[in-house]
This record gives C-alpha cells, structure tokens and sequence, in this order.
C-alpha cells in the first residue's frame, strides 16, 4: 500500500492504495466520484478524462499514486456556485449528447483543447477530440458545442473560462470518500 | 385555485427544439450507471471464460483461486445448475426450427471463444479478476465452425452435435405462393430468354458488427428483499423480468428489474444474457448483493454481434430499366446459439429488400446457420440495413448493366407519391412517403449535377484522389410492431405499449411508460407531447420509466418503437385523462357534458367564457368533496396501443468519397441526406438520431468488423483493433426532412433511431466504387478499408502487390477490419 494525498474537484483527500491501482478506479472506487467512467480497457475511448494538474489525462492510463500530491480535475468539478461551466452549458445547448456515458470524458477533453487553441477550426476540434470515442452523436453537435463554448470563453465573453485553482479554501478529508 | 401557466402557453410544444430534460445530471456527472451502485456488502464476480472457439471441458480445478485472499467462492457451472439453464430465444421462427440449449455457463463443451465456464466470487472486482486467472481448465480442443456455406456440407463439423445440423431454420417468402406477385423462378427464367431483359446477379458479404455500446454491460442483484432487484444495463427490463421468471422458474412477481441510467444499446442490449443470470444466481446462493460488470475487451468477445450475412441476389429488368424480379437467397449467421431475437432479425430483412420499388416477383429464401462464433442478434436496423445494402448495392450494379444513370433507374421502378397507400410484393402497405420530394431536395442540397462534373474533370485529369458519388434511396418498417403481424410471424410476444398519466393534486403530471431510454431523449419529447394533449407546462410533466416497480408493463425500447408505439400510448392516456375529467369538469361548471370543449388544458362552456383548467380538476379530485355520483373521484388514465401497421420512414441520401488511388483511403467529401419521418416531435433529437445513425452506417461500410482467425479466435477484440470512427474520421452531415405525416397514428409519426444507419452503408460503398470503378474495380468488401481499396485497384490494374505485408499500417484501418485478410495468409495468431 502506498499513502496518496491528492486535490480532487477542491477537497484535499489522503488515502493508502495499491501501487496497481489505477487513478479512475480509485475516483470511483475510493471517493464516489462516480460521474467519471470506464468505457474501455485499452486507453481508446477517453471516457475517464479527467485534468491532472490543469492538463487532461485518461485517468485509466494514470495510476492513483502517481496523482500523489496533484490536482485533479472531474467532470463533478466543474461547476461554480451552481453554474454550468461554459462547456457543459454549450452541450446541453446544442445537443451534444445523447446517452451521455462518453459525455464528462468529452467535456473535460474539450475543455482542455480550447486551453491549447481558444479559437479552434472544426478540423483542429475533431483532432482535437480524437482520443474520445462517442456512439451516440456522430460528433456534430459535440463539434458545435466545443465551437459554441470557445465563442463564449473567449477573452472579454462574459462567462469565466476554467480555474483549476479557483476552488477556494480546500477542506481536507483523510481517509476520504464515500 | 390556481392552474399552473407554463410561460410559453399558447406555444404548441410539438415541433419545439427543446433542450433536453436528461442532460443535467449527464453533463454535471451525477449519473446512475449500474456500475456505480455501491451497496453495503457487495460482492463481485468475475466470469472464467474459455480461449477456444470449440472445446470439451473435461474438468475445472478451482483450488487454487479459491486460496486467493477476498475470494468468496468460487463455482463451476454445476455448482449453481447454470448449465441446466436454457437461455431464452423468443422468436421460434419456423415451427421447425432447431434450438441448442444455451447455458448460462458452460458445462461439458464450449461452443465460442469467450463462453463461460466458472466464476469467481470476491470483495472486490480486481480480485475477483486475479483469482479468475488462477482457475485452470482442461480443454480438448474441437474443430472450430466458422464459414457458413462449409458448415452446411454434407460431414461438416457440427457445433451442436445434437441437432445433427448446423442449420437453425430455413425461411421462405414466395410472392407467388403468397398471391402478392408473380413466381419469381419464372420471371428469371423468361428474363434469360429474352432479349429485351438481363438478368443482374451479385454476392454481397454483410460483415459481422459489433453494437459497441459505450456503456459496458452491467447487473448488480440485491437477493435481500422480499421482492429480488435487479439493476442492470438494459434496453428490455420488461421483458428481462419475464424472461427471468420463466427461465428460472421464480415468481414473476417476487423479481424487480431497474434500469437505471444505460449508456446506449443499439440493440446491443436486448438481452437475457448469461451474466445476468449468473449474478443473479449468485447472489441468491450467497444471500448477498452481487456485481458484475465486463471489460471492454469482454464486451467485444461476448456481448452479441449485428449482421453476418452472405447474400446472393439476382434481379431481372428490362433494358429499358423497369425491374422485372428479384430473388433474395441469405446464408445468415447465428454465431453457437440463439438470442432473444436473434433467428427473427435476417427475417425482418424479407420485407424490405423490395425497398421502395415495384417489383413484380419476389422471393425470399433465408437459412439461419450456427457457427463457433458469438451469437448475432439485433444491432440499429436488425435486417433492414442488411436488406437495404443488398438491393441498394444491386441497383447501382443493374443501372450500370443497363448503362443507366443510377438515379434515373431507381426514379424508373419507385413508388410514386401518388400511388400511396401502396401494398407491396411483401405484403406490407406503406402508407405514406414522397420519394420525389425528399430526393430532389436532397439532390439540390448536394449540388448533384455540379458534383458529377467535378468527377468528370477529376477522371479527366487523372487525379490521384478520384471522386465517387453513391446514392441510397430507401425505406425501412419502424414502428415494431402490431401484435397479430407479430404473432403471423410466431414471435413470442406482442408489439403493444403502454403509459399511464398520474395527475397530482398540484396539477403536475406523472407519465409512467413502458419503453426504456438509453440516449433517446424520451424524457424531454415525451413531455412535449404531454405537454400538448393535457395543456400542461413542459416542466410540469415527469416522464417515469426503467423500473418494473413504477412502470409494471411495457415491451421496451427497440426497433424505433418508442415514439410511434409508447408515444401513441401516452396520446391515448392523455385521451382517457380528458375523457375521465369531463364529467367532473361538468360538475364543477354546472353545465352539461355535452356543451364542453377542451382545449389548451381547459375545458370551456362553448359560447361562454366559463372553463376549469385540467389542474383544477386534478386538485378537485384529490379533495373528493364535491364529484358527480356514480364515478369514481380519479381522473389518472392507463393505455395500452396496438399499432395496426408499421410505420415506414423514408430518404435519400447522397455520399461522396475522396479516394486517394495511390493509397486506397477513402475521405468523406460530402454527406446530405432528407429524411422523411413523418411529423417530426423535436427536431433537434431527430438531428440528433440521423447524425449518430450515418456514424454508424458509414463505419461499417469504412471501418468496422469483427473478425476471426481460422481457429474461432475473435481478432478485433480490443477497441485498439475493432476501429470505431473518431471525430477526425467523420464530416459536418448535412441533413433535411421532408414530410408526410404518416396516417397509421394520431401522432402521424414515424420513427428516427435507426434511418440512419439503414441508409447510409450504401451509399457510401456505392460511392466508393463510383470513385475506382473506371480503374477497373467491380465491387470490394466491406469494411473499404485502404488495403481493401488500394489491392482491388492494384489487382483491377494487374499489379497486386505484397498486401499481406501492407495490411496492418494501412492507415485508418484497425488491424480488425482487414483481419479475415490476414488470417488468410495466417499471419496473426490469436490475442485474446
């Protein structure tokens, strides 16, 4: 066993877990944080997208001791005070999703593209999504919703783009988790 | 009192893009997947699964797993009589037909690689996963089945010994036999004598698919209530509640099936599979809730395929293009043993081959075959797409015969917008459609005339990337199904649905449905329609489904039923809730029944202004002061709907393809398609279910397949190698509808979930060999992968190459999609 302390969506949690254990399991397993899923076991379908350290990653290709003393970043994150991040209100916007299991994963990836690129072409999006796999949509309105969030995360637009750090005081819970 | 105003009265909710009710808890991550139940004490199992397509187990020793820390038990299919268990198969589809037993885990032999044989109980899945590694079995290996037209030999290995065949069921259509046409045989037979007809013949191979839900199968059982509750990912929990009474022979009313949040289905998840029954069975032995859930890579070996069929088609048609005959002769494969659907799906594919044409003769010969592969059974279509490729695909190769522009000899033989309603060779009568209407918009859209030009200049040029053009005129039957049809075809239930409206005292609305959701949007376009019929707020209408305790009958989500079969049942609900509050409406005016009219949730005193809105009502009956004698103080309605026909959603789509001629990838250039689905709910979801639809068309016709090696061994195991198309691969649709509102329901609706993966397999292969045809190329399998591509031309070219080298770097292309080339040059061993 080894003995993580990690930042997860604001809250500080330390635990002791398996060096195999991977970091999506232990969002999962250890904290409840059941918004992020497993939608493949070959690092293909990106739907365990999560930030680590304000950049995302697949966190089935991430082990739970390697985010020791990091920050991660979860789809149950996302909100501020009860507001949609910009992101998520543009999928709701135009219909991004459909079944919805692909959707954090895609949520968080393209948050993460437009940190690259704030003014992305429909090509560099789809690149930029590549690494997550969706059934549902064909990718049209998710393609949309990521040019819709750009045109209003834009410098000067009135919504906030992401702050990782912008959690405010973080609370520590050892042994955290539901 | 008050009536609740919903901001936007006076708005007719039908028709509205709203945004969907789902999406909030979907995109803040407060989801109810079955893998997330945590409850106190759960255990987890994991399944011992055979390597070997075909095997006898000669024994199991399981001493060493069991001495693995958290291991709570470990049982072999005897210990818990899951090899006495015979999964469910509903669909008999001739009286004769054989059925294996399918066990929910196997006990003597294994009939597919993945099947089976032992599983492991623990505190947790890893463990339950590590210790499945420890359980050794003694395997004797058997010959493995696999090419459908050697199993059906004289002497071929049988999967089934028992049967003694390696035939299921052979399935026949005869117009002439049914007196809906002409003898087929015979218009052929004249066809080749005359010499102002040909006679078109083609193979064409429906490769084999995999549904690929993104959300892995999931049950969790929790034995420790009176009533059994099962929570798992599926698309039928209404039908997996019976099935699990009968199979098991457990009270039907002692099981509760939940099913919560599912992550798509695709057909993929119509099921009684043998991991929900093994849970379930475990579970009970250990009086402990009970988890499982699959691996991707599980998933892809076990979870059932789509398609897999071998088509041999011959049409006759004048020269002056009208057709004259068509014969359809299918080898289908079943992979060890049958789903619940899975006899019936080739079968559904017998009335859509005539598409939208007149043919005058028509058969329809199917023979169902076992093999040692995963069983096949519905995935977005089931039948239609396979039907729909073959006499697309055969279209294209008859209008090239007779040296006739494609779309004029498909113009030559449709049904024309005045000829509806129209009864066809198959005996179905399509109600409505305007095959003209939808395709010349969708030629304008597409820039038809421009885009042939550009083709033309293109070949002129000689341009490495050569431009192909494919078209799919085509219809499908949604809508499944009306019961007596059903029964004609000795299915095993019927095709109803139901809904009930429970009016609250505050003048909200809960509507309980018996179809199931699993991306479709049924929350927010059921609303709509509530919405509509009772005069209420959109937010004031809760849509209950997924659970066998709050919605008690149902038939599920499947075959584009949910709108046109449970959203006429929630219309006849609404009816009935109308219907029941008229009397009390009456009461409350002090007038009588016969002078009220409702309309925008009131009933009004005609020719005054007096009215009580439906909320009101509600509130009255919840008080039960003061109601009329003789009824009942209720004014909740229950519906059950038996469609009387099918409905029939049609299109036209228009694929153009880049082939590059150096390297064999094919790009998509341009996509448009007009779908007529009738009166359209939400236009945004119907958007929606085209986009996703022409995603997974498209891929099978550019990327997908699963693939076995000669020893049964499943290559595409793996979503490294089974290639499901990223954002990168695909292009901005663009799509349109046309409409004619179908007359077969009060809605006039006719169903979208699967148009477009029905009408775009064609289309895009026809564009494909549009594009090289002129090289020389005739016809090439799908998945068009590069290689595939790039050997038909250098082979068309007289210049093969060394392609089994090629192969596996053919970029775009997953080791899976040119796999059955390379077991071929057996290549690649296995890598399950």
């Amino acid at each position: 066993m080894a003995r993580i302390r990690t930042t997860v969506d604001g809250l500080v949690y330390e635990d002791d877990v398996e060096p195999r254990m991977l970091l999506v399991q232990y969002l999962r397993e250890r904290l409840g944080k059941t918004g992020t899923v497993i939608g493949c076991d070959t690092s293909n379908c990106g739907a365990c997208t999560v930030h680590l350290d304000g950049l995302s990653v697949k966190s089935c290709s991430v082990l739970a001791v390697q985010a020791n003393g990091s920050e991660v970043l979860t789809i149950e994150g996302l909100e501020r005070d009860g507001q949609l991040h910009p992101m998520q209100q543009a999928f709701h916007d135009n219909h991004a999703l459909q079944c919805g299991y692909c959707t954090p994963g895609m949520i968080m990836q393209s948050i993460d593209l437009l940190g690259e690129n704030p003014d992305p072409s429909e090509q560099e999006i789809r690149e930029g999504i590549e690494g997550n796999l969706c059934r549902c949509t064909g990718y049209q309105n998710i393609v949309r919703a990521v040019q819709d969030a750009a045109s209003k995360m834009k410098p000067g637009s009135s919504s906030a783009a992401e702050s990782t750090s912008g959690a405010g005081a973080a609370q520590t819970v050892a042994g955290g988790g539901a | 009192m008050t009536t609740t105003e919903d901001p936007t009265t006076g708005t007719q909710e039908i028709g509205r893009d709203r945004r969907r009710k789902e999406d909030r808890r979907l995109i803040t991550g407060r989801t109810r997947w079955t893998d997330n139940q945590a409850l106190t004490g759960l255990l987890h199992i994991a399944v011992v699964r055979s390597p070997f397509a075909h095997a006898n187990v000669n024994g199991i020793d399981t001493s060493a797993a069991k001495q693995v820390p958290g291991v709570v038990a470990v049982y072999t299919a005897a210990d818990l009589g899951a090899d006495q268990v015979q999964l469910p198969c509903a669909w008999p589809i001739t009286k004769d037909m054989r059925s294996p037993q399918r066990p929910a885990l196997a006990g003597s032999r294994v009939n597919f690689a993945g099947e089976g044989v032992a599983v492991v109980v623990a505190r947790s899945a890893a463990i339950a996963k590590d210790a499945a590694d420890q359980v050794e079995v003694d395997y004797e290996q058997l010959e493995p089945v696999l090419d459908m037209e050697d199993a059906l030999k004289d002497g071929a290995t049988l999967v089934h010994p028992e049967l003694g065949t390696n035939s299921n069921a052979q399935w026949v259509f005869d117009s002439g036999e049914a007196g809906s046409g002409g003898d087929v045989t015979e218009a052929i037979r004249k066809a080749e004598s005359d010499d102002d007809q040909i006679v078109v013949k083609r193979r064409f191979r429906q490769q084999r698919l995999v549904p690929v839900f993104m959300e892995p199968r999931s049950t969790v059982v929790d034995p420790s209530g009176e009533q059994l509750v099962m929570w798992s990912s599926t698309q039928v929990p209404h039908i997996l509640k019976t099935m699990l009474a009968l199979t098991l022979g457990m009270p039907e009313h002692k099981i509760r099936v939940i099913a919560p949040d599912v992550g798509g289905g695709f057909g993929g998840k119509i099921a009684v599979a043998p991991e929900e029954v093994l849970t379930l069975l475990v579970a009970q032995k250990l009086g402990k809730p009970v988890k499982w859930t699959e691996t991707r890579s599980e998933s892809l070996l076990t979870a059932h395929h789509g398609r897999d069929q071998i088509q041999d088609l011959t049409m006759s048609v004048t020269k002056d293009g009208q057709i004259t005959g068509l014969d359809v002769k299918l080898l289908a494969d079943m992979g060890a043993y049958l789903g619940l659907v899975g006899p019936g799906v080739p079968i559904l594919g017998a009335f859509m081959f005539n598409a939208i044409y007149k043919i005058p003769a028509y058969r329809f010969d199917c023979t169902n075959v076992f093999t040692t592969k995963t069983l096949t059974d519905a995935y977005r279509g089931a039948g239609r797409p396979e039907a729909t490729f073959g006499i697309e695909r055969l279209m294209d190769e008859a209008a090239l015969e007779l040296g006739m522009e494609p779309m004029e000899f498909r113009k030559k033989n449709w049904i024309k917008h005045e000829e509806f309603p129209y009864t066809t060779v198959s005996t179905l009568t399509y109600d409505t459609g305007n095959y003209e209407a939808a395709t010349e918009q969708a030629m304008q859209m597409f820039d038809y005339d421009g885009l042939r030009r550009e083709q033309q200049e293109r070949r002129q040029r000689g341009d490495v990337k050569q431009l192909g053009i494919g078209i799919s005129t085509f219809t499908e039957m949604c809508g499944l199904a009306p019961s007596r049809v059903l029964g004609s075809l000795d299915y095993g239930a019927g095709g109803w649905e139901t809904a009930s409206i429970r009016m609250l005292p505050t003048g909200k609305a809960e509507v309980v449905v018996g179809v199931s959701p699993h991306g479709q949007g049924h929350e927010t376009a059921f609303s709509q329609i509530v919405a509509d019929q009772l005069g209420i707020g959109f937010d004031d209408v809760e849509i209950l489904h997924g659970d066998t305790q709050s919605s008690y009958k149902g038939l599920d989500t499947y075959g584009s039923r949910s709108l046109v079969v449970g959203g006429i049942a929630i219309v006849k609900a609404a009816e009935k809730v109308i219907e029941k509050a008229k009397p009390i409406a009456a009461h409350m005016l002090e007038a009588s029944e016969g002078d009220l009219e409702f309309s925008g949730g009131k009933f009004t005193v005609k020719g005054t202004d007096k009215g009580v809105g439906i909320a009101d009502i509600a509130l009255a009956v919840f008080a039960a002061h003061d109601y009329p004698e003789g009824i009942e103080p209720d004014i909740d309605a229950h519906a059950t709907f038996d469609p009387e026909n099918f409905s029939f959603p049609h299109g036209t789509h228009l694929c153009a393809v880049e082939v590059d001629t150096e390297t064999g990838m094919v790009s998509l250039y341009k996509y448009v398609c007009v779908d007529d689905v009738g009166n359209v709910i939400n236009p945004l979801i119907v958007e929606g279910q085209v986009h996703g639809g022409l995603a997974q068309g498209i891929a099978q016709a550019l990327y997908e397949e699963a693939a076995y090696d000669d020893q049964g061994t499943l290559l595409s195991g793996t979503l490294v190698d089974y290639t499901l198309p990223s954002a990168a691969d695909l292009i901005s649709f663009e799509t349109a509808n046309t409409t004619t509102a179908s007359t077969t329901n009060p809605l006039g609706v006719k169903g979208v979930g699967e148009a477009g993966t029905i009408a775009s397999t064609p289309a895009v292969v026809n564009s494909v060999l549009d594009a090289i045809r002129h090289l020389g190329v005739k016809d090439i399998d799908m998945p068009t992968t590069p290689y595939r591509v790039w050997s038909a031309i250098q082979k068309a070219s007289g210049t093969a190459g060394r392609g089994d080298e090629a192969n596996i770097a053919s970029p775009g292309a997953g080791l899976g999609s040119t796999a059955s080339d390379i077991s071929k040059g057996d290549t690649q061993g296995g890598h399950l």
